[in-house]
């Protein structure tokens, strides 16, 4: 009878395994963000639609916010923004948006077809400063603290569970939102 | 109206399938034939419920409807007709819809030809299928419906990828599938036994050519990946060891072990515990690899996008199907049988060490893929397992394999004598010797390890062939069987794949270079002439091909039409140009152009001897499988008498 | 000891043998092949010795891809935001490869803190979508939107 348990035995173990492996896919990216707790890359940006008026990484420090990179031709990042504009709605943190690597024109159209959450929203037209955030492609998002440090990178789509597990907790320690 | 048309088929599948899973085994367990035969009612209706959704998904990108959000990631309006059906499978939510479909398929066989099959084993079997389907249902539904909506609907697709954009990947998912999830008739007949405490040696031939039919088909699915990446990925490679390959590998080391042990335990009563284990295991791993692959848990460039809430819902799954069987099987297996003893030396010895290297090199295979997650879970570091290592210890688990197999078939059951085998194998080990030879002195590159793997292939191919002429040569009545051929002609492409495995890497040429149109190199006795680049348009890219001439002793032997594509969701790739040969391909890749005009350009050129051995010899195995299946005996009505001990009489069937 | 059970001892210690001797090879060979992974500033605060075969992964750093003359050797930057490589390769890129994309090369480091790639690994995940689909996306919806209105 013990030498029938074996299979089972094993297998449980290589469950254990693979339960933890998903613990670590859960967070893993596969190039780990090393921006965490360090402060949010430096760089000046025109507001989307006002080019004449920039936006230094400085001005954003003090309020807490949710840097939202997204683009009008980017697929998920309209699925995302159902729960974008929620979390806008809510109150409980305001969203920035970065327009990466977008047609002014196409993300104004976007904008107004979509829904506008974003309490602002900057344009970088040639993605260096999302190269500088360690940003692959849209959408990511970024949670920076009263202190202007990135607490946490959500690569791909911003769900309600990610806003559960992560925005909320953290938004709690430092207070409420805009 | 459509899309949800098919998401309510789904859920009425689900329900059936649930119905399934629970009256039969009640029927069964109190002779009731109505419950019983749920099961085959229940297999029919989720069949066509599925089909029908199926057909659906099918139907939104035949008429492009981006509406569905499935539809608008994986479609464009550019894609031509036939990637439209192949996009289907295109990526996850409808890749799992096409495994649902073929498990579908597969159940309703088993309900349609399973008639000679006593009432109660096959209700459970059906049983199990439905279980195994409620819960991909379940999965499908929850996490990965492809019918979902986009709201507004997108103007237009993202486009298939367009590394999808090929006739082998519009075949070779469904192949794979059929045989990944064939094996879960094996392992619902193993389980069905285990339930009724029915693990007999007709058991074992009712689920025998079920496994080779599944066997044959992984076997196809395996061989038209290989081939596909080789003349799609443009590097001349055949095997990379990647996690997605060795998820499909691992089950058909296990499957093949099976179908050893099968032949065992119907012919001789024993093994019986191996093949409940093996029958489990071979599931276990295909469940095992669909976990792999899209979990997030490991990275490969084949994956699919990683997402860990579908992971955890497919690991609960996996924990439940296979720990659920292993836990019955400790409880349940049957304890051993009497008599049928065997010698040290018989067929039953040899069977058994080549289960036990099967054995050992899934196990192999199976470490090697998950050590980077044993290391990173015990954050050790991120690393990746390099390809030599699989490499190697397949190559070193071939030799005691290789050499053993003709021992295997010509050993006599239960005792035969050293003596007399090894002057059975006289001749097949004079044409090792004349192959290893032959290679050694007509292809100095081959090298150790390519001498040894023709010697080891002529070893076993020379083996087949005298066998088969042996038993042609018998008296009528005692000629072999289909299964028997088939066993041979499997075998034999054993033989020939290994040709092509030993010989193709070491004796291969490549090169790299910049070439300018009017340039030419000579590579392997082929002289390549670069005519220079034009521009050409397909539906849906638009692309630079070049022109190559090849002549061989100034005869002029192929032109070849490499190209650089570019698709119309901006993605670039190589469609590299081949010129296939039963003893060698010619092979022509463009890289960039090096310079603005587009007149300079990195190239690939390779000549790969022998390549077409490696799949030629795997469809052998194929045709082989699916002959076995057809045997005639399979077919014989079965008797409803609880196990039957081994006498003389059963003693007589096994051939030689 | 009777004969049956003399030769199941045999056959037992036969198998553990092979076992043990396949674990020991199979062990062996995993050490040698173990190739690790490290982003820029990992390497940063870790070095690699020059030599040693690893992983390297990062995005490629937008302006730094330089090809030598027409030669087939390039030269790219990998970075993770603070930390970058320089990486040489001799050969054609994949596909995949483009600035702004993520990118994992096989090498080692050169005396000269140089990164010499022997393999060059782009990845395309199916959901993400990289910016360089912009553009060919909006030229295709507005080709086939003109051809619609044709039509």
């Amino acid at each position: 009878m013990i030498g029938r348990l074996v299979p089972v035995i094993l297998f449980l173990a290589l469950g254990v395994l693979l339960a933890v492996g998903l613990k670590i896919a859960d967070h893993k990216t596969e190039i780990p963000s090393p921006l965490i707790g360090k402060q949010m890359p430096e760089f000046t940006l025109p507001v989307l639609g006002q080019p004449e008026v920039m936006v230094s990484h400085e001005e954003l420090i003090g309020t807490p916010f949710l840097l939202n990179v997204w683009a009008s031709w980017c697929v998920t990042c309209r699925v995302e923004h159902p729960v974008i504009e929620e979390l806008a709605r809510s109150g409980l943190i305001r969203v920035v948006g970065l327009n990466y690597r977008d047609e002014e024109a196409d993300a104004q159209a976007w904008l107004a077809r979509f829904g506008n959450p974003y309490a602002l929203n900057i344009a970088d037209i040639t993605g260096r400063t999302a190269i500088d955030f360690g940003v692959y492609a849209a959408p990511e998002s970024f949670l920076v603290d009263p202190e202007g440090n990135i607490v946490f990178k959500q690569i791909g789509a911003v769900t309600p569970e990610v806003i559960e597990e992560e925005i909320v907790p953290r938004v709690r320690e430092w207070g409420k939102g805009p | 109206m459509l899309p949800e048309l098919g998401q309510i088929a789904l859920i009425g599948a689900l329900l059936i399938s649930l119905t399934m899973g629970t009256l039969p085994l009640i029927g069964a367990s109190n002779g009731n034939q109505k419950l019983m035969r749920v099961g085959q009612t229940g297999a029919i209706a989720q069949f066509f419920l599925i089909a029908f959704s199926f057909v659906i998904l099918t139907w939104a990108f035949v008429v492009q409807d981006f509406s569905v959000e499935y539809v608008a990631r994986n479609s464009n309006s550019l894609l031509p007709m036939q990637y439209r059906f192949s996009a289907v499978w295109g990526s996850h939510e409808g890749s799992l819809l096409l495994w649902e479909l073929i498990l579908c398929l597969w159940t309703f066989a088993v309900a349609i030809f399973s008639k000679k099959l006593p009432d109660d084993f096959r209700a459970r079997t059906l049983a199990v299928l439905g279980w195994i389907s409620a819960g991909f249902l379940l999965f499908v539904i929850f996490t990965s419906n492809p019918f979902g909506r986009l709201i507004p609907q997108a103007v237009d697709g993202l486009d298939l990828n367009p590394l999808l954009q090929d006739p082998g990947l519009i075949i070779h998912p469904p192949m794979l599938y059929m045989g990944y999830v064939g094996f879960s008739v094996s392992f619902a007949f193993a389980v069905a036994a285990l339930l009724g405490q029915q693990v007999t040696r007709e058991w074992v031939r009712w689920s025998r050519p079920w496994t080779h039919v599944a066997w044959a088909f992984l076997t196809l699915g395996i061989a038209l990946g290989s081939w596909w990446a080789y003349y799609e990925l443009g590097w001349g490679g055949w095997w990379f060891w990647d996690p997605v390959e060795n998820a499909s590998f691992m089950p058909w080391i296990i499957g093949t072990a099976l179908i050893h042990s099968q032949a065992v335990t119907e012919k001789r009563g024993t093994f019986r515990n191996w093949t409940l284990i093996l029958a489990i295991t071979a599931f276990s791993l295909c469940l095992l690899g669909t976990f792999l692959v899209r979990s997030g848990v490991l990275t490969s460039v084949h994956a699919f996008a990683s997402d860990p809430t579908r992971g955890v819902f497919i690991l609960t799954y996996l924990v439940v199907v296979v720990g659920g069987s292993l836990l019955l099987f400790a409880i349940r297996a049957p304890g051993m049988v009497q008599g049928s003893n065997f010698a040290g030396l018989s067929r039953e010895t040899l069977i058994l060490l080549n289960n036990l290297l099967l054995v050992v090199m899934a196990a192999m295979v199976l470490t090697g893929t998950l050590y980077p997650l044993l290391l990173d879970a015990l954050d050790a570091g991120k690393i990746s397992v390099g390809p030599p290592y699989f490499g190697t210890l397949f190559a070193l688990l071939l030799i005691p394999l290789a050499v053993l197999l003709p021992f295997g078939f010509y050993a006599r059951w239960q005792e035969d004598s050293l003596k007399r085998l090894l002057g059975e194998l006289r001749v097949p080990a004079f044409a090792a010797l004349v192959g290893g030879v032959a290679t050694y002195f007509l292809l100095p590159t081959a090298g150790g390890w390519g001498v040894a793997g023709v010697a080891g292939a002529f070893w076993i191919m020379a083996s087949c062939l005298r066998y088969y002429r042996e038993r042609m040569t018998a008296n009528p009545g005692q000629r072999p069987g289909r299964g028997e051929t088939g066993m041979i002609i499997a075998h034999f492409g054993v033989g020939l794949f290994l040709v092509g495995a030993s010989l193709t890497n070491p004796v291969s040429s490549e090169k790299h270079l910049r070439m300018v149109a009017g340039d030419s190199f000579e590579l392997a006795g082929y002289n390549f002439v670069f005519e220079g680049t034009r521009g050409v348009r397909g539906p849906n890219y638009v692309a630079d091909e070049g022109e190559f001439i090849v002549y061989k002793s100034g005869k002029r032997v192929t032109s070849l039409y490499p190209q650089k594509r570019r698709y119309s969701n901006g993605q670039v790739m190589t469609e590299a140009a081949l010129d296939p040969g039963l003893t060698r391909d010619l092979y022509v890749g463009l890289g960039e152009a090096l310079n603005e005009q587009g007149t300079a350009w990195a190239v690939r050129l390779y000549h790969k001897p022998f390549i077409r051995f490696i799949w030629i010899g795997a469809l052998l195995m194929m045709a082989g499988g699916f002959l076995a299946a057809t045997d005639r005996r399979y077919r014989r009505p079965v008797s409803q008498k609880a196990e039957t001990r081994p006498t003389d009489a059963n003693l007589a069937e096994a051939p030689a | 000891m009777t004969p049956t059970r003399k030769r199941r001892l045999i056959a037992v210690v036969l198998i553990l043998a092979g076992v043990g001797v396949a674990s020991t090879i199979a062990f062996y060979s995993l050490q040698e092949n173990l190739l690790y992974f490290q982003s820029p500033s990992e390497l940063a605060q870790q070095p690699i010795p020059a030599g040693r075969q690893f992983r390297l992964g990062g995005l490629v750093k937008p302006g730094s891809v330089e090809r030598q003359g027409e030669s087939l050797t390039t030269q790219f930057v990998v970075t993770d935001g603070p930390e970058e490589v320089t990486v040489e390769y001799v050969g054609t890129l994949p596909d995949l490869f483009r600035e702004g994309q993520g990118v994992i090369a096989r090498g080692a480091l050169d005396d000269s803190g140089l990164f010499a790639a022997s393999e060059v690994l782009a990845k395309h995940d199916e959901n993400y979508m990289p910016p360089e689909v912009a553009d060919a996306l909006k030229e295709s919806g507005h080709v086939s939107m003109q051809s619609k209105d044709e039509g």
